[in-house]
């Protein structure tokens, strides 16, 4: 008998229950041993086979094991309109968080900007600052500021610094490292500039979204933003990463005695932790050649490890190409609902 | 529809329509793990926790206690109003609220 699995990319395979269980077994070998944490034991892997074996086109959770449901990006999937996984429905962002939390269901929301980068903010922080003023009177929910690090809009030629992949193809490699340190202390600045002006008119918190896809000086400016929040504001502070493992386009980077390069989620979760990050989300990147079997195990088994050595909630990212989630635009709301089961069940995460 | 809603049917907990945004709030205010934020909140509401996701029951209470429900109820509390009733409820501070007592002179 076969039954119905996807590829990575989404698309839909049939595969039979002793390739799907082979399937398990290696995506959470491949983890274990990448992350050097402990596989999901046999029943783990029997339960996960039951859940991607399920008749049913969706499913999902026992009653009881219900988790909560935050949403990163802001309202941009209601009203971006520029090719981002948007609808492109022409309504405000305050509709769009009010669709959100009176037709969507979500238990948190975000205001965004249309980029989505923290560095094209600064100029309009008076009109974010109006939005969110306005926001703060109509919702009921929590509504984050959210934005991406992203440390390459500080390269050239969108930025002031040298561009470290050029510096290192010149074989300029003291040139790439301090392109990375400037451009983390600019972004560190800038971060703080737009949260503590958010926070100063009501805004309740910051989802620092994307953390560390430009590598680990991203990461090291996030975290160091996040210190000063939480030192000088009374602001919440989610942290979600970019990928499983933290690029070392530096290499040498520490916070607090850790070297950021290379850290997998349940390493990276202790040094947000001692930043002060209040929520933090993991993510593991799809596969789009292998089976969501392999990629769903792989997932659960990085996400089970940063659960059990967190000591804050842990809201596992589960988009579209993250968290056992096929990399296409429009997933398909089968293996979404089997993934936010198996993360919840199994992994037992805080929410998603 | 492919995740949002996909993810809130397979395993949310439906914020306003229950009670999933006051667990939220817990999550974010205290850093509360799940479990210790379900029961922080059930206690509060004087609800098991199973009831937190209950529609039925959480849609009466939460007009009882009128702290914001899903659909429009003339007179109910709603958006500011309501985060100022959770925020007395939950025993925590909401940040829009806080600014809303400093405009007035509260505190």
């Amino acid at each position: 008998m076969e039954y119905y699995c996807r590829l990575g990319d989404g698309h839909l395979i049939k595969m039979t229950k002793e390739e799907m269980k082979n399937s398990i077994e290696a995506g959470t070998n491949d983890a274990a041993e990448r992350g050097e944490i402990p596989a999901l034991s046999d029943d783990e892997q029997e339960f996960l086979l039951d859940i991607l074996c399920n008749p049913n086109k969706n499913v999902s959770v026992e009653p009881g094991n219900e988790i909560v449901v935050t949403h990163d990006i802001g309202t941009i999937r209601i009203d971006g309109d520029q090719g981002n996984s948007g609808v492109g429905i022409p309504v405000s962002r305050l509709a769009g968080i009010l669709i959100h939390e009176r037709a969507f269901g979500t238990d948190t929301m975000e205001l965004g900007h249309i980029d989505y980068s923290f560095k094209p903010v600064k100029p309009i922080i008076f009109q974010e600052q109006q939005t969110i003023e306005r926001v703060n009177l109509l919702a009921t929910i929590l509504v984050l500021y959210g934005a991406m690090p992203n440390l390459g809009l500080y390269y050239y030629p969108d930025g002031p610094f040298n561009n470290p992949s050029e510096r290192f193809q010149a074989g300029d490699v003291a040139g790439a490292l301090e392109a990375q340190e400037k451009a983390a202390e600019h972004a560190h600045r800038d971060m703080v500039y737009i949260m503590k002006n958010l926070w100063d008119v009501g805004c309740e918190g910051v989802n620092f979204d994307t953390t560390a896809a430009a590598g680990d000086a991203d990461f090291y400016a996030t975290l160091m933003a996040t210190e000063e929040l939480k030192r000088d504001t009374g602001l919440v502070v989610e942290m979600g990463m970019a990928a499983e493992n933290v690029i070392g386009i530096h290499g040498s980077i520490e916070y607090k005695g850790t070297r950021l390069a290379g850290l997998y989620p349940h390493e990276q979760v202790k040094v947000a932790e001692k930043a002060g990050v209040d929520v933090f989300g993991p993510v593991c990147n799809t596969n789009t050649s292998r089976d969501m079997a392999w990629n769903m195990a792989r997932a659960v088994t990085f996400v089970k490890a940063c659960v059990e050595a967190s000591d804050i909630p842990i809201h596992v990212n589960m988009g579209m190409g993250v968290g056992g989630t096929p990399m296409f635009e429009t997933p398909a709301t089968d293996m979404v609902t089997r993934a936010s089961k198996a993360m919840a069940e199994i992994a037992k995460v805080d929410g998603i | 529809m492919g995740m949002p809603i996909a993810h809130v049917m397979a395993s949310g907990m439906q914020g306003i329509r229950a009670a999933g945004d006051l667990v939220a709030r817990m999550q974010f205010a205290k850093r509360m793990r799940l479990k210790e934020a379900k029961e922080y909140v059930a206690k509060k509401l004087g609800v098991d926790v199973i009831e937190l996701v209950d529609v039925e029951t959480m849609r009466n209470l939460r007009e009882e206690l009128d702290i914001g429900v899903v659909t429009s109820v003339p007179g109910a509390a709603t958006g500011i109003e309501a985060k100022a009733r959770i925020s007395e409820l939950l025993d925590i501070p909401i940040a829009p609220v806080e600014r809303l007592k400093s405009k007035m002179k509260l505190e």
